[in-house]
């Protein structure tokens, strides 16, 4: 750590605090979106394609209208007098191609699940009676499913006015490449096939819309993880000022990235509360979460790696290919996962070569988006899969190879081959510390027992990076409306508790209680004294919301200078009050104490004062006791951390399950403001990556038709089948804050699939079974690699 | 808006947290939908209104249930108590400890549903080991903590019982 961290008065941040608000949640107090019923409530069903490629031909809503309970039933054509239709445009993918979208489809649908019209009635099992009597015709038309067919001549295109489906193209190379693979004295190289996947929160998406002619405002409220953002849209979309746009997210029953976009049907709601000048609300069924939610990883990567006789990594080379659905997400654009899993081929190596391509082409399938450790997963199993292999080809222990290839950037930084800056990082210490907790040596023998004794086990690795908490560099810079910024508000109640609003948004990570933590440290008071309020725009200040981790590094900055800055007014107030100079007092647990130590006034005083006997105060003293501070980075886009995780799996031979044993994370995320929550975090994202790993999957047939119905198709972890995990921690400050936190939220994520891939391939290996390349790693997957082993 | 008047109803009575209910229910209305939009009782949660993920897990006659897939018809006669009733009782008060101490919820919607299960557990074995309690809860998805936590809980909640007793 940087001699900073004992310059600062520390007694609240860094401790394992838990959450005050899990008090409610407990108790069954929680406010969620559905919890919620307003006066004059009515309830909204959709229409969805059953299909995915489909023109229209009659949309008759009449006999709709007049079914009991129905208050009006609404196509694009009643919507579009109040909403406009959008398009994702980004200059950060240059020549990116995308439709326009809609609320409700216009003409034709592009993908199972697509909203075409909305059915708003006195509750949600009469609108969806009321659907039954759509008189709904179509003609079905040829759909692309499989991304690799989809830039085949002749292929049938998802938008025919684009006249191709390729949505975008990445490219990216430096240094010799081909050089480096002639020169290699070894290239490992695989196709590496991922499935989609989503994030589930437990709570579907949902929207409650009110809409006041009479001062013509519109107030929302959401399941949502960035009320600021939806504003803005609400407000562009629906043609009214800001001013009259609220959008309140109250408690969020998780995130993970599928709530922090525009979807077709909640501005459809809000259009319809507009409407009709009445509350209409709308919560996603499961089936309309699977199918309408955002989508993520479809990738397809034939991707090697070369190593010279010594073991050193010279190159990585990639192609890539990437299903993005029927249309790129709105606003921040589905091909920022090709993106980030092209960038990120790598990362944990020093390589003098790297060369990547990808595809980015549209579906008839659901949209694609950003979904926690957005792309990182991808590049981080490629890159691990062919290190592990390489170690295996040269017959030494894949750590081994690893602590020879580290890139470490040192104190001046460094950029990977692929171009992401790198500094304040740690590798070699996190798997030193790794070795430490799982003691490899112990393990493997343990292993090796097991094998002994005719089970299949396996061990494996995956070193990672992830960028976290993007700066302003990133969406603002490519024009697309998305704020990296946060600011924190805090003033002085009159019994000297602190009243704090932040733009950040509380989803379950626990950023309220680490920004208490930052506030209670920077002014000098005891947390217990700190209500902070998140998630309400009408009165929070604009700013980012949940997403790229980042709470802790922009949102807790913007905290500590807010709280300096109101501990400064406090000391002023006090000093001007004592004839003492300001400069020579301190503020600690709410009293100001002089050099001493001695406790001179209290903060509860001043504030009553400063509320009601202002009067008192030395002429010309009028203090302020509250403060808004603005915080955006200087400099570094994002900021990296990086880590490691192990995993150790079982496999049944009879059916080909993979059981996670165990399984370890070191993770450097900087400065944890609260290591328990910190650590939860990593637990959280880890079981998400073991389900990508081994279960979880949006199937759609070749014609792209949806074969998931319910929970019961698309396997979410449950607890019988997951491991404990370990978790350490290694904290390199980020040089560019005072505080130096970094992003804690994906981490783990980003490198569980990765590991169990390996894992289950060292398994495979030592049973003398082929290898697997492709998500989830299915039963049937596992039984025809064992078998194809022993066959031959 | 009322949708009453559009619905085929049905007379029912029952206890919901101790109290008497009496009420008139749409019979094709779920009891976990009735609970929380008939009588406010917003603590149970609904996932997947498939009986898969556990968030409406209720109370009904001394057992675990899924509130997505009783009707609330069915509830005629029956002692239900939600997470409002078991919290106000003070019945599940250890695990409630200790989930917020350990920090095993995140989000929270699936945490009402998870305390009930878990209290069933322990009421029925005082000691389970951590593959039991996983097992015990494997009816019931959290999609945030990766389960290790909600597990040390339950162990916490159950160690202190017996040093209780």
């Amino acid at each position: 750590m940087p001699a900073r961290s004992t310059e600062l008065p520390l007694q609240e941040i860094g401790r394992s605090r838990p959450r005050g608000r899990t008090r409610a949640l407990l108790a069954g107090h929680g406010r969620y979106l559905d919890d919620l019923d307003l006066p004059r409530q009515v309830h909204g069903a959709f229409l969805r394609s059953p299909v995915p490629a489909a023109r229209i031909d009659r949309l008759d809503v009449t006999a709709a209208r007049t079914a009991p309970g129905v208050v009006a039933v609404f196509t694009w054509d009643d919507l579009r007098a109040v909403c406009r239709p959008w398009r994702t445009v980004s200059a950060a993918f240059p020549g990116l191609q995308s439709p326009e979208q809609t609320p409700l489809a216009a003409g034709r649908v592009t993908a199972v699940g697509e909203p075409i019209a909305l059915v708003v009635a006195a509750s949600r099992a009469l609108a969806e009676d009321a659907i039954e009597l759509i008189d709904f015709a179509w003609t079905e038309q040829p759909a692309v499913g499989v991304a690799s067919e989809a830039l085949a001549p002749g292929a049938p295109l998802v938008h025919p006015e684009l006249g191709s489906n390729l949505a975008w193209q990445f490219d990216a190379a430096a240094g010799d490449v081909d050089a480096a693979f002639a020169a290699a004295a070894l290239v490992v190289e695989e196709r590496f096939v991922f499935g989609r996947h989503t994030g589930v929160p437990l709570e579907t998406r949902g929207i409650l819309a009110a809409f006041d002619r009479s001062e013509a405002r519109l107030t929302v409220w959401a399941s949502h993880q960035m009320p600021h953002q939806l504003q803005l849209h609400l407000a562009d979309l629906l043609d009214l000022p800001m001013s009259r746009v609220e959008v309140t997210a109250m408690d969020v029953g998780g995130g993970f990235g599928i709530k922090m976009h525009v979807y077709p049907d909640e501005i459809a709601i809000c259009a319809a509360a507009r409407l009709l000048a009445r509350p209409v609300k709308f919560v996603a069924d499961r089936l309309e979460s699977l199918t309408s939610d955002v989508h993520a990883r479809e990738h397809v990567i034939d991707a090697k790696l070369a190593v010279d006789g010594d073991g050193r990594l010279l190159a990585i080379d990639a192609k890539g290919l990437q299903g993005i659905g029927s249309h790129s997400v709105f606003p921040r654009s589905s091909t920022v996962e090709t993106l980030m899993a092209m960038r990120t081929l790598g990362a944990p190596y020093a390589l003098a070569a790297a060369r990547a391509h990808a595809d980015v082409v549209f579906q008839n399938k659901a949209m694609t988006g950003q979904y926690r450790s957005v792309g990182h997963p991808i590049a981080c199993a490629v890159t691990e899969a062919l290190v592990e292999r390489a170690a295996a080809l040269r017959g030494e222990d894949s750590l081994a190879l690893r602590r020879r290839n580290y890139l470490e950037p040192g104190d001046d930084g460094c950029r990977t081959a692929l171009g992401l800056e790198l500094f304040d990082f740690s590798h070699a210490a996190c798997l030193e510390r790794l070795e430490a907790m799982l003691d490899v040596a112990g393990l493997r023998a343990q292993i090796a027992a097991a094998r002994q004794r005719g089970e299949i086990q396996g061990l494996g690795f995956a070193a990672f990076v992830e960028m976290t908490a993007s700066g302003s560099e990133i969406y603002g810079k490519a024009g697309v409306p998305v704020s990296a910024a946060d600011t924190v508000q805090v003033a002085i109640e009159p019994d000297g508790s602190i009243k704090a609003s932040a733009s950040l948004s509380e989803i379950g990570q626990g950023i309220t209680e680490g920004l208490i933590q930052v506030l209670a440290d920077a002014v000098g008071v005891a947390p217990e004294r700190i209500a902070l309020e998140m998630g309400r725009t009408a009165s929070g200040p604009h700013g980012g919301g949940a997403w790229a981790s980042r709470g802790a590094a922009i949102g807790g900055e913007a905290a500590w200078q807010a709280g300096r800055a109101l501990r400064g007014q406090v000391l002023e107030a006090a000093g001007a009050l004592l004839q003492m100079p300001a400069d020579t007092l301190d503020l600690v647990a709410g009293w100001v104490v002089d050099a001493s130590g001695e406790r001179r006034i209290e903060v509860a005083e001043l504030a009553r004062m400063v509320h009601f006997r202002g009067h008192e105060f030395p002429a010309g003293t009028a203090p302020q006791f509250q403060v808004a501070h603005h915080h955006r980075r200087a400099g570094d886009p994002t900021i990296p951390t990086n880590g490691i995780q192990a995993a150790w799996v079982s496999i049944c031979r009879d059916t080909g399950l993979v059981r996670c044993l165990k399984h370890w994370v070191v993770h450097d995320c900087g400065r944890m403001l609260n290591p328990l929550l910190v650590t939860e975090q990593v637990r959280g994202g880890v079981v998400q990556g073991l389900g990508a790993a081994l279960f979880e999957h949006c199937r759609y047939d070749a014609q792209a038709n949806f074969l998931d119905g319910s929970l019961a198709d698309y396997l979410v972890p449950m607890a019988t089948e997951m491991p404990d995990i370990e978790v350490g921690h290694v904290e390199t400050a980020y040089r560019g804050s005072v505080l130096g936190a970094k992003g804690a939220g994906e981490a783990g994520t980003c490198a569980a699939s990765a590991a169990v891939l390996n894992a289950v391939n060292d398994a495979l290996r030592a049973a003398g079974g082929t290898s697997i390349a492709t998500l989830p790693l299915t039963p049937p997957l596992v039984l025809a690699a064992l078998e194809g082993g022993s066959s031959g | 808006m009322s949708d009453q008047g559009f619905e085929a109803t049905a007379a029912i009575a029952c206890t919901v947290n101790g109290e008497p209910v009496r009420a008139t229910v749409p019979v094709r209305q779920s009891l976990v939908d009735w609970l929380r939009h008939g009588l406010g009782l917003t603590g149970s949660h609904v996932g997947c209104e498939h009986g898969v993920c556990g968030a409406c897990t209720v109370v009904v006659d001394g057992r675990t249930m899924r509130g997505c897939l009783l009707l609330a018809a069915q509830a005629d006669g029956a002692v239900i108590e939600t997470i409002e009733g078991a919290t106000a009782s003070g019945r599940v008060e250890a695990l409630q400890e200790a989930f917020h101490a350990r920090a095993a919820l995140q989000c929270g919607f699936c945490t009402p549903g998870m305390v009930l299960t878990a209290a069933e557990l322990l009421a029925d074995e005082p000691s389970p080991d951590r593959p039991r309690i996983r097992e015990a809860l494997s009816g019931n998805y959290c999609r945030c903590t990766g389960y290790h936590a909600i597990v040390d809980a339950v162990a916490d909640a159950a160690a202190h019982a017996v040093r209780e007793r």
